[in-house]
Formats: C-alpha cells, sequence, structure tokens
C-alpha cells in the first residue's frame, strides 16, 4: 500500500442483515484528490460516506485514513474493533454535508459554526467567532448571522452547514448530494461554494451527486459504483466521454436523455 | 347548616398555612419529578439492555400502584427499617417518584421525535456524547414537551391533598381540623375547593395557551 494515502477501503464489505451493500470494496485516495461517487440509487454511495464519517459500522474489511485504521485499532499487537474514542480521534480529521443540511434548528447561523469548535476543539470563544465569520462570509453569508435556520432559504442553510463543516478545519471533506434536496433555481449557489472550495483548498474531497456536469468539472476522478462494486473508475473526461463499460453507457445515458 | 361568612373570613388565615403548604409539596414534588424524570429517560437510553430492562419495570411497578399505597410505605413502613422522614419530605418524594414515572414517558417520546439528522449531525461534529445530549438533543425535545409536563404539574396539585393520609398538614387536613374543632364543615370544605377551582382554571387556560406555543411546528 502507498504511505502517501488518505483514505483505503480494503476488502471491505457492509450487509444489512440478509442485504449486502458494499462487496469486498478496493479503492484509494490520494490526499488532496477530489473525488466523485456516482451510480444508480441504492448502489451504496452514500453508506461510503457513512462508514467514513463513522455514522455507519463495517461488516468486514478495513478502512485506512490517513494511514491510520478506521473501524479498528490495534492492542497487544492485534487489531480489535475501535473504542468509542479511537474513532473520535479520527474523525476528528472528517468532515461531512448531508444531503438534508441537519443545521442545528435551536441555534443561531452563528453559533451553528461557533458551538462545534467550541465543544470539539475546544476553540476559545473570540477566536470561534473569528473563524466564524470569516467562513460565513466566504460562503456568502455574512448578513445572516443573528439568522436561524428556519429562515433561510435551503441554498442558504446548505452553505451554513459547509461552514460549520469546514469550521473544524477537516482534512477530509464528504459530500452527500449536497444539492439534491434544493430547489433548482439555489442550485448553483452551493454548487459555487464546492467549486470554490475545489480550486483553493487542498482538502481531500469525496462527492456523491447526481450532479453529472458537476462531477466533471469538480472532480480529479470518478469512481462509478453499481451494486455494491466498483463498476469503472478514471478521469472524467475518460469516464463521461469514453466509458469502457456498458452499465456505466447504460447509466450516463439517462442523464443525457 | 347555613353558610357564615363571618366564620368564614375568620378561619382564612388557617387554610392559608395549609395552602403554602399545598403549594409546597407541588412544586418541591415537581421538581423531583421533572429532574428524576429526566434522568430516568436519559438513563434508559444510554444504559445497556439489562439495567434499561430494570429501569422500565422499576418505573412501571411505580406507577401500577396507588399513590395512597407509596405514601403510606414511605411514612409508615420506612421507619421499620432505620428511616425516619417527616411528613412533608415523605409527601415529596412521594409525588415526586410516582410522577417521575409519567414525566419519564413525555421526555423519552419527546427525545425519540428529535430527527435522527441531528444525532448524526453532532457525530459528524465530533461532540462527545454528554455535549450531544445537552447541546444538541435535549434543547430541541424539551419545548415540545412543556404543554404535558405543564398538565402533570396541575394532576400533581390536585393530588397533593392525598398528603393528609400521612399528617401534613395542607390545605385538606387544615381544612379537616377546622371542621373537626368548630363542628361546621360547609365553610372549610367549600373553600378548599374553591380555591383548587381558582387555581384550577387558569392552568387550564395555561396550558392551552402553552399547548399553542410549543406544539411542535412541522
Ligand atoms: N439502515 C439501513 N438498514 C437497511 N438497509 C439500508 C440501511 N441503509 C441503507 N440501506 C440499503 O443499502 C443500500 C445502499 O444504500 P445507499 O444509501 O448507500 O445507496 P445510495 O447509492 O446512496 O443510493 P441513493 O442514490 O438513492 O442515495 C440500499 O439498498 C438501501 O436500501
Ligand atoms: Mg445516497
Amino acid at each position: 500500500m502507498n504511505d502517501n494515502t488518505m483514505i483505503s477501503f480494503e476488502n471491505a464489505s457492509k450487509s444489512y442483515g440478509a442485504l449486502q451493500v458494499l462487496r469486498n470494496l478496493n479503492f484509494h485516495v490520494d490526499p488532496g484528490e477530489k473525488i466523485s461517487l456516482i451510480g444508480p440509487s441504492g448502489s451504496g454511495k452514500t453508506t461510503i460516506l457513512r462508514i467514513l464519517m463513522t455514522l455507519e459500522s463495517l461488516t468486514s474489511g478495513y478502512v485506512l485514513v490517513d494511514g491510520q485504521q478506521l473501524w479498528h485499532e490495534e492492542k497487544q499487537g492485534q487489531l480489535v474493533p475501535a473504542s468509542e474514542k479511537h474513532l473520535q480521534n479520527v474523525r476528528a480529521d472528517i468532515g461531512m454535508v448531508f444531503q438534508h443540511f441537519n443545521l442545528f434548528p435551536h441555534l443561531s447561523v452563528l453559533k451553528n459554526v461557533t458551538e462545534p469548535q467550541r465543544i470539539s476543539r475546544g476553540v476559545a470563544a473570540p477566536e470561534a467567532k473569528e473563524a466564524a465569520v470569516e467562513l460565513l462570509e466566504m460562503v456568502g453569508l455574512g448578513d445572516k448571522l443573528d439568522h436561524y435556520p428556519g429562515q433561510l432559504s435551503g441554498g442558504q442553510k446548505q452553505r451554513v452547514a459547509i461552514a460549520r463543516a469546514l469550521a473544524l478545519k477537516p482534512r477530509i471533506m464528504l459530500f452527500d448530494e449536497p444539492t439534491s434536496a434544493l430547489d433548482p433555481e439555489l442550485v448553483s449557489e452551493v454548487l459555487n461554494v464546492m467549486r470554490k472550495l475545489a480550486h483553493e483548498t487542498d482538502m481531500t474531497m469525496l462527492l456523491v451527486t447526481h450532479e453529472m456536469s458537476f462531477a466533471r468539472e469538480f472532480s480529479d476522478r470518478v469512481i462509478f459504483f453499481d451494486k455494491g462494486v466498483i463498476v469503472e473508475q478514471g478521469a472524467p473526461e475518460q469516464i463521461f466521454q469514453n466509458p469502457c463499460e456498458e452499465r456505466t453507457r447504460n447509466f450516463l445515458h439517462k442523464f443525457i436523455a | 347548616m347555613q353558610w357564615d361568612t363571618e366564620f368564614a373570613i375568620s378561619i382564612l388565615p388557617r387554610l392559608m398555612e395549609g395552602v403554602i403548604v399545598t403549594i409546597q409539596a407541588t412544586l418541591l414534588g415537581a421538581v423531583l419529578a421533572f429532574t428524576l424524570g429526566l434522568l430516568l429517560a436519559v438513563g434508559r437510553l444510554v444504559s445497556g439492555p439489562v439495567p434499561s430492562k430494570c429501569l422500565y419495570w422499576g418505573g412501571e411497578f411505580i406507577r401500577r400502584t396507588p399513590l395512597l399505597v407509596q405514601l403510606y410505605f414511605l411514612f409508615y413502613l420506612l421507619p421499620e427499617i432505620g428511616i425516619v422522614l417527616s411528613p412533608l419530605v415523605a409527601g415529596v418524594i412521594g409525588i415526586g417518584l410516582h410522577y417521575s414515572t409519567y414525566t419519564a414517558e413525555v421526555y423519552r417520546a419527546g427525545i425519540e421525535n428529535v430527527d435522527r439528522g441531528q444525532w448524526e449531525a453532532a457525530r459528524a461534529l465530533n461532540y462527545p456524547p454528554a455535549q450531544t445530549w445537552t447541546k444538541v438533543i435535549i434543547p430541541q425535545a424539551v419545548p415540545p414537551m412543556i404543554p404535558a409536563l405543564a398538565n402533570y404539574l396541575i394532576t400533581m396539585f390536585k393530588e397533593t391533598p392525598l398528603l393528609s393520609a400521612i399528617t401534613v398538614i395542607e390545605l385538606m387536613n387544615s381544612a379537616r381540623i377546622v371542621a373537626n374543632q368548630t363542628y361546621r364543615y360547609i365553610e372549610p370544605i367549600t373553600m378548599v375547593g374553591l380555591f383548587f377551582l381558582a387555581v384550577s382554571i387558569p392552568s387550564v387556560l395555561l396550558s392551552l395557551w402553552l399547548e399553542n406555543r410549543f406544539a411542535r411546528q412541522d
């Protein structure tokens, strides 16, 4: 295995009871790489992100983040299931943006971004506020600090959610269909923020999306999944213009039509 | 028997002493019921399956037996094993413990109503479990519970006359004492009824208002 790998899935499988969702998955992501995961509904894309975010456990195999086991830890030379403490350590490097935002509705926009810094990184109040204001300005919401999530449009909520995740300075950002719950006219304001992040930061990013044209400009690599296995992966030009596999072609056809 | 206004006024100060004890017992019992109920509900959710089952059956046991029996137990039976409680303390513990099993149900439902995405956001933001509860779940779970909790407060208030059975001189008991001394029942007992009515009617209005104010918007 390459030492310089940010994320590795090694023979990773996931089942819910009898339903196998991921099958012996192997893939690696380099630091700073921007990856789009595409594929039909139910192919396991969200599950991959949720396993990385430690919202869902692995059934078998291994996941490594920056060379460290995520769901296991070494005890007396043996790999054992990770403790909550270990998960907390590894998870600190990872941020996630959800399809349905999951902002804290009882907190103002500003507090949504300051409170996580205070709680999980112990940042002092003035510094947390300074960082939050800067991030909220970056996503174009500098004038909404005292609003509550209920007073915002979907696009604005998702931009707050992005600022909130960034405030913890993760090295890996996961986006699960960040625009699919939005009205069409609000999609571009969120994509603009993500475009900026992709260009201006060296964060490793994994994006699950059905926005094929955005996937094409955003990513260094596109991975096409179906039924829990990787069917094909490659540079966006190759996948979108010259897919090798019949299944990829069929899938992409639905988006052109 | 004829209503005697002068007599009614003359016993008012003695009844007021009872009113104060009634209010004390209600409020202290409520504080106990509300905090203990929260601990019970959270305890059931965070502990393993065995302690959780024990809490469940303990709660069921308390809820399915009459408060009056529990009050007798606390006041008349505990001294046999060396635990002597004053009447008011036994009464407050009795009411608080009994109603904590009801408020625990309110809390449990309220907690389960918080969107799963909130738990996931807290985890993704690396909140420790304690802060997930105190900063994310409880602040969202509590406002919709307020009307139900307020109703239990009113119920506890109406149940305080039971404490007269364990010699607490609350309103009902002071009225009974007055009646026994003077052989006049109509004034003291009517005044007790009027007092409960005077508190109950506004509190029904208050709880309707709370219902509107805090009902879940989604
Ligand atoms: N908690 C769960 N319990 C049981 N089955 C689940 C659970 N979560 C997901 N699944 C199943 O796992 C499979 C993969 O789900 P996943 O959400 O990863 O798909 P997806 O590729 O993200 O699909 P979509 O494009 O619809 O979001 C689906 O068949 C789904 O029904
Ligand atoms: Mg999905």
